[in-house]
């Protein structure tokens, strides 16, 4: 009963509380970080450096109004944004913290296509979002979305094959095994991929410079133009944990998960004081800087040149990559 | 026991959803319980430890295929109710016999397996049946591959051709001056 009931639902309670307090800090953070890269101060009203804005703006938005267009599909309206939010929170079970199973919820052997196809189920939310508000700019947006997914889906997921051919596993733990046999972490072994995964990760979750579903400038708002109060914030919780969600994989896959950097070299074996989780959080830091980085740096794609980039480069380079992996696996 | 209940659940919620998915009115709900529907079977392979074979049915038909459907009839404007066919009798009557046709098929169904007792069932396909370096392996990921690309490697490569077919149809199709 302890073990397998009251162990894994305190675990989950702490994961989702910590996950739904990141992404509250994040967005603090990327307001900051841009503020910074543009010469502003950004937040600074709400307690020390504007630390307290991560608390004040979700208690704002659940005290907003709640409105419903009139014309709008009630139920898909209200449904969109918990099929937006949702899988993203599942997602998680399966990230591991650490080598202990204390630090994970679910080790599963196909864990890296779980998180593949849950998060492909999460962009219903977008795309029912947009239809259910009856209004042409959220259509445009939803359609958008879908034409999106498939051009990147496909990408990532040929990219991932390679992964998994070099680690021999799907387990997310067994992939952070896998670095620490072999010595070196997979991100040198598989640069190509690194850059094709990182891509594919933005243009998921709707990031600059891929964030054409819900272009300010030419769809006032996007999918979520008709969305206000509670119901905006889960989009925005969504979009946010699915940042947290690719940085902890690409970290995982490619970083060495909770690995200490160089374990095997004695000199710097003082390293392996800070706890496996610290430099697991450490990385998926890294990568969420990177992001909020080139945010603040890359103007937006057209939608042509988004499409022209998955399914006439990515695609390509991916299924390359597949193949000299095939063979260096298969012949060295 | 619990594994009787937790089929019949999901039994009833697959028909359940598969009734509603063909009666509602408006095609996007339609589609919408399409997904949901998609996603109990890919939980009823879970309760068969057929895990890889759950993913891989929530990544391509829950996650893919679906979302193909809703952009298209999205873009399709089925505001409008159908058109009504104009022989009302000629519908029906084709409606009793295809229904007539699917009810046999599950009577005929019901009976062969009331007739087939469950050891029979379970002893007809046994993982010694294949060979030893499948049995090895721990998981079913690994034991699908293999035995896609050992045993059953020409009707795959076969099924593949199809879809490779099917693909270069639909761009000659799509675009009529190459």
């Amino acid at each position: 009963m302890l073990e397998t009931v009251i162990i894994p639902l305190l675990k989950i309670a702490v994961l989702l509380n910590a996950v739904l307090v990141a992404v509250t800090f994040l967005v603090l953070m990327e307001r900051k970080v841009i503020a910074w890269a543009q010469a502003r101060l950004g937040p600074m009203r709400v307690g020390p450096y504007g630390i307290l804005q991560a608390i004040v703006d979700p208690i704002k938005l659940l005290l907003k109004e709640d409105i419903t267009p009139t014309k709008a599909d009630r139920w898909v309206f209200t449904i969109a944004p918990v099929m937006s939010l949702v899988p993203a929170l599942v997602v998680f079970s399966v990230v591991p913290f650490g080598s202990d199973p204390l630090y994970y919820v679910a080790d599963i052997n196909v864990g890296l296509l779980f998180i593949i196809s849950v998060t492909s189920i999460g962009v219903y939310g977008i795309i029912l979002g947009g239809w259910a508000s009856n209004s042409k700019y959220p259509l445009l947006a939803s359609l958008r979305a879908s034409a999106q997914l498939v051009s990147y889906e496909i990408a990532v997921t040929m990219t991932l094959v390679s992964v998994i051919l070099t680690a021999g596993t799907l387990s997310l733990v067994g992939i952070v095994e896998a670095q620490r046999e072999t010595g070196v972490w997979f991100g040198f072994i598989q640069p190509v991929a690194l850059v094709l995964i990182f891509i594919g990760g933005l243009a998921e979750t709707n990031r600059m410079p891929f964030d054409l579903p819900e272009a300010e400038t030419e769809l006032t708002g996007g999918f979520h133009t008709e969305y206000s109060g509670m119901r905006f914030a889960l989009f925005f919780l969504a979009e946010y944990a699915n940042i947290i969600v690719v940085s902890a994989v690409v970290a995982i896959i490619f970083l060495g998960g909770w690995l200490q950097p160089f374990p095997n070299v004695a000199l710097l074996s003082f390293l392996g004081v800070i706890p496996g989780w610290v430099w697991f959080i450490g990385k998926i830091f890294v990568f969420l800087y990177i992001m909020i980085w080139i945010r603040a740096t890359l103007p937006r794609y057209r939608y042509d040149q988004l499409m022209s980039l998955g399914w006439k480069v990515l695609i390509p380079i991916a299924l390359a990559n597949l193949v000299l992996t095939a063979i260096v696996k298969v012949f060295v | 026991m619990f594994d009787a209940i937790v089929f019949y659940t999901l039994a009833a919620m697959i028909l359940g959803l598969g009734i509603l998915v063909i009666s509602v009115h408006s095609a996007v709900h339609s589609v919408l319980f399409l997904v949901v529907n998609f996603l109990f079977v890919a939980i009823l392979y879970v309760t068969l430890s057929a895990e890889f074979v759950a993913v891989i049915q929530v990544l391509v038909y829950a996650g893919g295929i679906v979302v193909l459907y809703l952009f298209v009839v999205m873009l399709v404007s089925l505001k409008q109710a159908p058109e009504q066919y104009k022989d009302q009798r000629r519908l029906s009557t084709i409606g009793v016999l295809l229904s007539a046709v699917v009810f046999l098929e599950v009577v005929g169904i019901a009976v062969y397996t009331s007739t087939v007792t469950s050891e029979t069932v379970s002893t007809s396909v046994k993982l010694t049946d294949f060979p030893p370096r499948i049995q090895g392996l721990g998981f079913n990921t690994e034991q699908i591959g293999w035995v896609l690309y050992t045993e059953y490697l020409i009707p795959f490569e076969v099924a593949s051709m199809l879809l490779l077919v099917a693909m270069i149809g639909a761009i000659v199709l799509a675009k009529r001056d190459i």
